[in-house]
């Protein structure tokens, strides 16, 4: 019988919801109830629909094919969706910060907006990327099913809950006011349980693989997911004042907190931001420009190394405050180590293209990894040089940092999703080939200069902030106020959001393409990728 | 298919190390040297580093470095030096008199950069950081002083505030609410001839009358000739600068419901020596008497 599980487990849920609702100890909790329970009544209500009272039998079309794929299918659309409203949201905060007037109280506040543009790009969008890509790639580089059969729909579709639980929570006002960590226990809960069937399906696929050895692609997979479980849990230890209420308290306190959180933040940059997607690198660069990988010795050097000393590196957060010289001192060390066993993903990346290197004239998708790899090595150059306390001394609480998670989310992030995303669509879907690939040219040069414009943008304003907070005149006098460095900002945000209009609009032909390849369409162009070299774009 | 036979690239004429997965293959490249030295340049710093600089957490202590440094010693020290280097001029500021300050350049201008530095955090938000006010908040840089542009009236205002509740000395006035006294069309006669004293009136028919109930109601404040009284905190009428917005319309309103500006006593705050400083300053921007 399908589906009938399903569907009574989902409306046993929404009952439950409906219960916390009504107890609810207070008023935040139990609207955010209601909007678990509306969710999961709507999906009980679609289910419901398909529910078929023939037995299963064993010639189930999506058990027939070799790969389990109907679900990266979905986790793909997810990636385009989540991509397009996280970008948006983003444009919208950087323009709330230049118009202060766009604040919309109380829900769409700038203090409410920021956790929806942080979780909805990292979280939505760089999760479903990496989940989707994860179960894509381990499949065919472990010549096996995916394992636990329906377990990959849980993740699918629990994972989607928890990004709409964190993101209504957060208008509501619901936070525990951790850098991306901001949804409360009971979300941190749901995500932990949906996390640890991750990990099931990933690890269980791995253990049925055909081929002998374990590629580089699931090595960086397996460390970003049994990674992440860890800082998540640790991380969002807290006791609930009630169990039906939606306030709860951190395990720790003080500086011990503030260490625990960045120790967690940065990671969550580490392994959720640089692992997972090196490891989308080494699928899909390969694949698309059809060469082998540079070498292997480095890809287990870097790997380990990477793994190894990332771990450490959370402290430089937290330079120049209470936290012990002596832990800040090994954040920063390890934070300039980081930098070479960075670089060798880079490497790996880009040397991979040897014999190949006419491609990226010719082939917008291999030209958008290209830049991604390119970003990231910049990145990833900039974040240890940034680690040193005398250069973190004027950056920290800059709009410099900003623009250095930018520089490597839009570049690095965006980038390797956008090729994967095109690689992965015409496959998918069985198309001959994308929709457009001019549209991908175009998609490109908006995304590099919507990047450019951000980042440097934010270089000079970062800097400007810093120079202004510490500068004092011959009386030993500060010149500036605080409000003052605000106000010359106005110009650099206004900029920024401009860059960001520029990346969004990219994302917006992407998700157009991506539809149109799905529904099956095929774009009349002048040139195609084997016909002829793309006409030389505008430099 | 992993063939057990090493492979050969065609391309680069590399080996591969025999695995292939998916279709992809391995080269067995070593490691660029450039990245491994570099990769080790760093281990050496770090551990360098670590050796200078506190590091490693022992059972009681973390160890200190060879160089004995620690944030909160660098900190004490730089702001001992800051100290230093304003020493003699802050317990000046704190002992002198306004004028015995001003009659010293050096004090003076030590003055003016301390005033505006503590302008910026507490004054400016309601003057501006340029100091040229806005629409109910008045401008410091010119020379219209509603109750005295000398450096001790300053002082005085700064200290005490204006209407402040809860500070004996504070600077008190209040024009009365004149639409309770007056006919509409006397109000509307005033306004057109205070216009007129630095404009065009929208009725010259107007002014006379105007003239008039002025010094029936009005002089009494702002003086005969209109140009104020510091006594009474009035402003000047007969010059271009509108503390309550400019027109007609606003001089209408102010007098037939007049809004009363606060501003709050600053001596308790931040102390005698900082509002002497901020008197000096503010008397420096340009309109000081």
């Amino acid at each position: 019988m399908k589906h009938t599980v399903e569907m009574v487990v989902l409306a046993v849920g929404a009952f439950l919801a409906l219960v916390g609702a009504g107890f609810a100890q207070d008023r935040l909790f139990g609207a955010h109830m209601w909007v678990l329970f509306f969710v999961l009544l709507g999906g009980t209500l679609v289910l419901m629909r398909r529910v078929d009272f023939r037995p299963a039998v064993a010639g189930h079309p999506s058990l027939r094919s070799e790969y389990f794929d109907e679900v990266v299918k979905y986790g793909v659309i997810a990636t385009v969706f989540w991509g397009v409203v996280g970008f948006l949201v983003g444009d919208v905060v950087a323009l709330q910060l230049a118009f202060p007037d766009l604040n919309v109280e109380p829900w769409f506040n700038f203090g409410r907006m920021r956790p929806l543009h942080t979780s909805a790009v990292i979280f939505a969008f760089g999760g479903n990327a990496l989940i989707a890509t994860s179960f894509y790639v381990v499949q065919r580089t472990s010549r096996a099913r995916l394992f636990g059969g329906d377990l990959g729909w849980f993740v699918f579709w629990g994972y989607q809950l928890f990004i709409v639980l964190a993101a209504t929570g957060y208008l509501l006002g619901i936070t525990q006011s951790r850098e991306y960590a901001e949804p409360e226990w009971y979300v941190d809960l749901w995500l932990t349980v949906v996390w640890v069937a991750y990990l099931v399906v990933f690890l269980g696929t791995i253990l049925k693989r055909k081929e002998p050895h374990i590629y580089v692609a699931n090595w960086f997979y397996l460390g970003f997911i049994v990674t992440i479980a860890m800082l998540h849990v640790v991380n969002n230890l807290a006791v609930p004042v009630s169990f039906l209420g939606s306030k709860s308290y951190s395990a720790f306190s003080g500086v011990q907190d503030a260490l625990t959180q960045w120790w967690y933040g940065h990671n969550a940059v580490g392994f959720f931001l640089t692992a997972g997607f090196l490891a989308m690198m080494y699928y899909f660069i390969p694949k698309q420009v059809n060469r082998p990988v540079y070498s292997y010795r480095l890809s287990i050097i870097h790997f380990w190394a990477l793994i190894f000393m990332y771990i450490w590196a959370g402290p430089h957060h937290l330079h120049y405050t209470a936290l012990p010289d002596w832990a800040q001192t090994l954040g920063m060390v390890f934070s300039v180590m980081l930098w070479m066993p960075s670089w060798g993903g880079m490497i790996n990346g880009l040397m991979t293209l040897s014999g190949a290197w006419d491609k990226v004239r010719t082939d917008p998708i291999v030209r958008m990894m290209v830049m991604a790899v390119a970003f990231y090595g910049m990145a990833t150059f900039e974040g240890p040089m940034m680690s040193i306390k005398t250069v973190n001394s004027l950056s920290h609480y800059t709009d410099w940092t900003i623009g250095h998670v930018h520089s490597g989310a839009l570049g690095w992030n965006g980038l390797i999703t956008f090729g994967a995303i095109y690689y992965l669509v015409p496959k998918l879907w069985n198309r001959k080939r994308l929709y457009s690939l001019q549209m991908v040219n175009w998609h490109f040069w908006l995304a590099t200069l919507g990047i450019v414009v951000y980042a440097a943008t934010m270089w000079v304003a970062g800097i400007q902030q810093g120079l202004m907070w510490r500068e004092y005149d011959d009386q030993g006098f500060l010149v500036y106020s605080f409000a003052e460095s605000v106000a010359a900002m106005f110009p650099y945000y206004v900029m920024r959001a401009a860059g960001g209009a520029l990346f969004l609009s990219g994302a917006v032909i992407m998700a157009f393409n991506v539809t149109m390849t799905i529904l099956g369409r095929v774009r009349d162009e002048a040139a195609t990728l084997d016909a002829a070299p793309m006409p030389a774009p505008a430099e | 298919m992993a063939d057990e036979h090493k492979h050969v690239d065609e391309v680069s004429g590399v080996e591969t190390t025999g695995h292939e997965w998916d279709g992809i293959r391995e080269l067995n490249n070593p490691m660029p040297r450039w990245w491994l030295y570099s990769f080790y340049a760093t281990i050496i710093w770090a551990i360098g580093y670590a050796i200078a600089y506190p590091s490693w957490p022992m059972l009681t202590e973390a160890t200190r470095g060879v160089l004995g440094y620690s944030s909160r010693a660098e900190v004490t020290a730089e702001l001992s030096d800051a100290k230093a280097a304003q020493a003699g001029n802050v317990e000046r500021i704190a002992s002198d008199k306004i004028e015995d300050i001003m009659a010293d350049p050096e004090l003076r201008q030590f003055a003016i950069s301390a005033g505006a530095s503590a302008f910026k955090v507490n004054c400016a938000q309601c003057h501006g950081s340029g100091a040229a006010g806005g629409k109910g908040f008045p401008n410091l840089n010119d020379d219209e002083w509603l109750w005295g542009g000398k450096p001790e009236e300053i002082y005085q205002t700064i200290a005490h505030g204006i209407r402040h509740a809860g500070d004996g000395e504070t600077r008190v006035s209040e024009m009365p609410a004149f639409g309770d006294m007056l006919a509409p069309e006397e109000i509307r006669a005033t306004a057109a001839y205070v216009a007129s004293l630095t404009g065009t009136p929208s009725s010259p028919a107007l002014v006379e009358p105007g003239k008039q109930v002025f010094a029936d109601n009005c002089a009494s404040c702002h003086g005969a000739d209109a140009k104020g009284s510091r006594e009474f905190g009035a402003p000047n009428l007969a010059d271009a600068i509108w503390l309550k917005g400019e027109g007609e319309q606003a001089i209408i309103d102010q007098m037939r419901l007049p809004k009363h500006g606060v501003m709050p006593a600053w001596l308790q705050r931040i102390g005698d020596p900082v509002v002497k400083e901020l008197a000096i300053f503010v008397h420096s921007l340009g309109g000081g008497e």
